[in-house]
Order: structure tokens, then sequence, then C-alpha cells
């Protein structure tokens, strides 16, 4: 989805030099995507991975013209590493790390405030897989082969669902757009209806899957845009049918607490804003094989 | 991360909120030497464990003499407390809070969370306190007021006068309750909480503004920055397995079924958990090893997963992307040389060199039976659990 990435998308990685960034920086590097350089503070000037380190992103966007950025930065300081993202005119960042606290996502979206909306950066994640838009560039953690290139657009919480998802498309010879990982954490950058919405005005793409669980409102929000809004077909899958109620699911967010945030009546919402429900997390390919079918 | 009362308590009163005299015991004697400090003809004894609903199941008991306060005190100390909230399994009483008694002229409801929909600090309040929140929105909706507190500029005086005149607080006590509803707030806001709740938040015949119940719940993700909050955790109020997990960094849930998991992410394992309820077993537990399933991880689960006795038949169902499934076959193969597991063990790869984990795992010669996609893991698990 070239409005989120594409082959053009210039990346830098922030907190390049240490081991996580230094691992996933090489398995992008070698999936093809554009990756320019990254920031490591104080280590700006020196070489890594054959690559421009900088001190700051301010710095980095000077000098490559970077417009995307993945952050590999512990919990504790990733809010800060964000902002600045935002603050240098990076467009597309994908926060990978699990563990950022609530009150400082609030921090983050509300700094974000004082951009317009076209001058506004798209925060992807925390706790999430990142994006891909298989053939083309890949922002994010996945294995990049289990992508085949295709016209079906993917927004999940859950990174391994997706990674299921994907893999049952391609086992039907279908392939994906974009894919997004939002995370899996209470208060994200984008939401479901954040990223359907981009969807829906993607020229690559012809149908949305989308796949949630339980705890929070974000499900049934895109649910309602996509029944006011959209004209291209939406399939979803709701995970934790079993889940018992006010216990925290492995994900942060991933906790019922009010109604509409279980899984049977997310269902029900989904169902009457006419979007399709995969049944069980077996068939997500094979539901989106029947509505394309009768498109 | 949740805390007891007493706990809740003395953050509240830190951040100006009156609280009854009160203190912590451990032994009937230290109950009656603290009944007579804090003085007065009526004390109230309660049972700290990490639920609400206690009044009900006979952990709260008023007492008219230091004798009588020993004598609940002695009732209540290693008893198990089974509450609505505990599940049947209850849990155990090990410390003890004597309080002052309140002549109670008014109970009200506050409650501060996070609103997941504006991203905000929500502030609840009723007229109806006592009751649980749950109960106040089915029976009192009315009564409910509700104001979204911004988090960059914080809780404004009007927000909370509003409140306060909106609970039908008398004029000479407005100042005072909104003092308290913003000490509140702050403690919510400065020490990384997920939920404070005031119930009942009451008004004395003294016209004093107190919090006689209140309970704190706090963001796990922050504790690194809250040194004091997380010396306040208190594992014996927590399942020992999931204890067992969380400090091998292990995403558990203790469920009632009887087939046991080891997935990893978060989604795939409740997906999975889906599948086998359709399949028509039943979860013994949610385990999320995370997303990149190394082999110590591995060797962890299984020692927690064969801790617990319900479980018949294990089901693995690993999804591998950058950590291949040669390695998690490894991984997988070697855990069973150092954990005895008696149960069938139905085994799922896919992703990342699934060929190649598959031949590892067969030509080890471990027991199991391979699985190829999550519905015929289910089925598999399930029929082997009827075998």
């Amino acid at each position: 989805m070239t409005v989120l990435i594409d082959k053009n998308s210039k990346i830098i990685i922030q907190g390049f030099t240490g081991k996580m960034g230094s691992f996933h920086a090489d398995e992008m590097i070698k999936y093809g995507s554009n990756v320019v350089g990254g920031v490591t503070p104080g280590k700006g000037g020196s070489m890594h991975l054959n690559l421009p380190v900088f001190n700051t992103v301010k710095d980095a966007v000077s000098e490559t013209g970077a417009d995307a950025s993945i952050l590999f930065v512990p919990p504790a300081f990733a809010a800060d590493s964000a902002m600045e993202a935002a603050d240098a005119g990076i467009k597309t960042c994908v926060a990978i790390v699990d563990g950022i606290p609530s009150h400082d996502m609030i921090r983050i979206k509300r700094y974000m405030r004082r951009y317009t909306k076209s001058s506004k950066m798209t925060l992807v994640g925390p706790n999430c897989a990142g994006i891909i838009s298989p053939g083309k560039s890949m922002l994010g953690i996945m294995p990049g082969h289990i992508y085949k290139e295709g016209r079906i657009g993917i927004i999940s919480r859950s990174g391994t669902l997706g990674y299921e998802a994907a893999q049952q498309l391609k086992n039907l010879n279908i392939g994906v757009s974009t894919s997004v990982g939002i995370g899996g954490d209470p208060i994200n950058g984008s939401s479901f209806r954040d990223i359907i919405e981009k969807f829906e005005t993607d020229d690559e793409t012809d149908a949305i899957l989308m796949i949630g669980e339980i705890g929070g409102p974000q499900e049934v929000a895109a649910g309602e845009f996509a029944k006011e809004n959209m004209k291209k077909p939406v399939i979803a899958y709701i995970a934790g049918l079993t889940a018992p109620k006010g216990r925290v699911m492995g994900h942060a967010g991933a906790i019922v607490s009010a109604y509409g945030e279980s899984a049977i009546e997310k269902v029900e919402i989904l169902k009457e804003c006419g979007i399709t429900i995969s049944k069980n997390p077996s068939v997500m390919g094979d539901t989106v094989k029947l509505v394309l079918e009768k498109m | 991360m949740d805390i007891h009362e007493y706990q809740a308590k003395k953050i509240l009163s830190d951040f100006g909120v009156t609280i009854p005299r009160g203190g912590i015991v451990y032994s009937p004697e230290n109950a009656e030497n603290k009944a007579r400090e804090i003085g007065g003809s009526k004390w109230v004894v309660k049972a700290q464990i990490h639920s609400g609903a206690r009044g009900k199941a006979g952990g709260i008991i008023v007492c008219d003499s230091p004798l009588e306060v020993a004598q609940a005190t002695d009732k209540l100390l290693g008893k198990k407390l089974v509450t609505n909230q505990t599940g049947p399994e209850g849990k155990i009483v090990n410390r003890i809070y004597i309080e002052e008694a309140t002549d109670i002229e008014r109970e009200l409801y506050l409650g501060l969370v996070f609103d997941r929909s504006s991203e905000s600090i929500m502030v609840v309040a009723s007229t109806e306190g006592g009751m649980s929140v749950e109960e106040i929105s089915k029976e009192k909706p009315e009564t409910i007021i509700r104001s979204k507190i911004e988090v960059a500029v914080g809780m404004q005086s009007f927000q909370a006068r509003e409140l306060a005149f909106g609970l039908g607080i008398e004029p000479d006590l407005i100042r005072r309750a909104s003092e308290t509803i913003i000490g509140c707030y702050k403690a919510f806001s400065e020490l990384d909480a997920t939920m404070v709740e005031v119930n009942p938040l009451v008004i004395s015949k003294q016209k004093q503004i107190l919090a006689l119940d209140c309970k704190m719940s706090f963001d796990n993700n922050a504790m690194f920055r809250r040194n004091q909050v997380s010396e306040l955790r208190d594992k014996t109020q927590e399942d020992s397995k999931e204890v067992f997990a969380s400090d091998r960094g292990l995403n558990y849930v203790s469920l009632d079924g009887n087939i046991g998991n080891i997935i990893n992410g978060a989604g795939l394992a409740m997906a999975s958990m889906d599948m086998i309820k359709l399949a028509g077993g039943s979860p013994a537990n949610f385990l999320d090893v995370g997303g990149g399933a190394t082999p110590e991880k591995i060797v962890k689960a299984f020692k927690l997963v064969t801790m617990d006795e319900k479980v018949k038949v294990i089901l693995v169902n690993i999804f591998a992307g950058i950590n291949r499934c040669d390695w998690v076959a490894e991984g997988i193969v070697e855990a069973l040389k150092k954990i005895e597991v008696n149960v069938p063990l139905v085994i799922r790869l896919a992703g990342t060199n699934v060929e190649k984990g598959n031949q590892i795992l067969k030509e080890s010669k471990i027991n199991y039976i391979e699985a190829n996609t999550l519905e015929d893991a289910a089925n598999k698990a399930v029929a082997a659990l009827n075998k």
C-alpha cells in the first residue's frame, strides 16, 4: 500500500546498533527494503552494516531523506523515540517494542496533535510485527517469505495470528497488498479504523481481512466506519471466544472490561455492520476466498 | 498489578485523601493492641485479599471491644475467603486491617479508569456507593456521572467541582470533596495506575469525607519506574502457576479444562483455545511463550504445563518466523530430554523451515502426534483425550 510504505520508502532504524536493531535491519535489507541508515545517539558519524549512523532522527532525515522508521529501543525510551521521529518529519513509524506504559502512549498521541493531518506521522504499534507490502518493502519483523504478492489487505492485533492468515491465503494462492500489525496494547498508534480507512482508498487492495481479539472498542469502531463509508468488503476474525472475563490474555489490551468487548459481542456487532465473519481461525483464508468469488 | 486495600489507602492518604484511622496486623494479640491504640468504641476488622465483595463472604467483621477484634482476627487469619471474584479456590488471608468504625451519613461511588475510546482518564461517580459499578450501571444508570480528563493538562478544579456538585454534596463540603477527587486523580496519573476505585466514598455524620474502601491496579509495563509500587506486590494473592510463569517471562492464565497449551503469540494462543473448544475440548491454560519462542522458553513452558495435574493432553502450536521451525523443534526435543511428559503430545509447527522442523521431531524418537493445521491440531488433541 503506497500510503504507508512502498519500494521507494527510505527506512531508518532507531536503535540501529543494538542486537535487535542490527538483526532485523539485516533481515529487512535481505528482503529488499530500502534501509538508508540508522540512529543511535552518541554513535553518529560511524558506519554500521555499511550504512551511516546518526545521532538524531533530524540528522538522519536531512542527510538521507528518510521517510519511514522502525523502533528497536527499550520500552522506557520508546515514547521519546517515537516523538523524535514525528518531529523530524518521518511519515510512517513502526514501534515493535512490547512493554511501553499506557501513560506514555497517551503522551505520544497528545504530542502528535500539534501536527496537521497532512504532516502527521502514522505510528503503527507498539507491541506489533510491523508492516509489509509483499515484494516491495518490509518495515517489521515478520517472516517475509510467507506473504505472497496480491490484493488483500490484512490488519491484525496479533503478530503470529497475522502470519497464520498470510500462510492460509498463500496456500489458496491468494496474495497480500499490505499487512499491518497494529499491536496488542490497550492504547496504540493506529487503530483498526485508521488503517481500514487507508485500505479503502488504496488502489492496490480489493478486500480487507481484519484480525481482532477480545478487549477494547477498536474492532467495533472499524465495523461502524465500514458500514457507513466503505465499498470494499471486510472479512473479520475475532480471537478469544474461550477467554475468561476480566483476565489479561497475554496482550496488555486483551481484557474484557466492558460491554461489547467480548469475542461473541464483537462478532454480533460486526455482523450487523455487514462484515463477513470467519467462524474460526482455521478458515480465515477460505472465508476471504468465498468473498472474493462473490465479487 | 493489584494491591491490598490498606496499601491503596496509604497511597491515597499521601495524596490528600482522608482515610479512617487504622493499621495492619498479623496476629490476634497484635490486633487487640492496635484496636486500643486506635481508640474509640467500635472497630472494623477487614481481611486483606485481592478481591472485592469481601463483606458478603464474611471477610469484614464489626467489633465492639478490643477482645472481639482479637477474636475476629483469629477467625480470619489463615482462612481462604471465597468471593464472587476469587473463583472457587478462594484467596488466603495473611493480613488483617483494623480500622475505626465510621458513622456513615451518605455512601458514594468514585472510580477512575483508562478510557480506551477517548484515550483519556475517565472519572466515574455515582450517588449509589456500596454497590459494584456493574450493579449501579444496571440498576441505577441515571445516577452515574462521568468526566473525561485530558492527561496532558491534568484534572482541573472545575471538573472536580462539577463532579462534587453532581453528587449532591452540600456546599460546605464541596471544597474538601474536590480535593479528594483531585487526590485520587493525581495518585492515578503520577503512579501509572490503571484503576482507582473508592467504594464507598462516604460522608460521615461528623461531616468528614472519607475513603472507606479502595482498590488500585497498576500498569505492569510501568513498574520499571515505580519501585515503591512494585514492592507492594503480594504473590500469595496470585495463582502459583501464574507467578511461576510471570517470573520466567511467560504469559500464562490458568483455566478449568484439561488440554494444556504451549503457543507463541497471544492472538494465536487465544485462537488455538477457540479451536479446542470448537473441536469439543476445553483448554487447561492460556500460555504465550512470546513471538520468538526460543528453546529456553519452550523448556520453561513444558515445566509449567506439566506442573498442572488437570492436564491430560498437551498441544504445542508454534508459528515460526525469524525463529525457524528447525530451531524450535530442537528446543522441543531438548525440553523433552529434561522434562518427563506422561500425557499424549500433539505438535503443530508452521512457518519458516517447517519441513526441516518436522523431520527433526520425527528423527528424535520422541513420542508425539504430528498435526498440520490449527484445526487438525485441535481435533487430534481432543481425539487423544478421548482415547
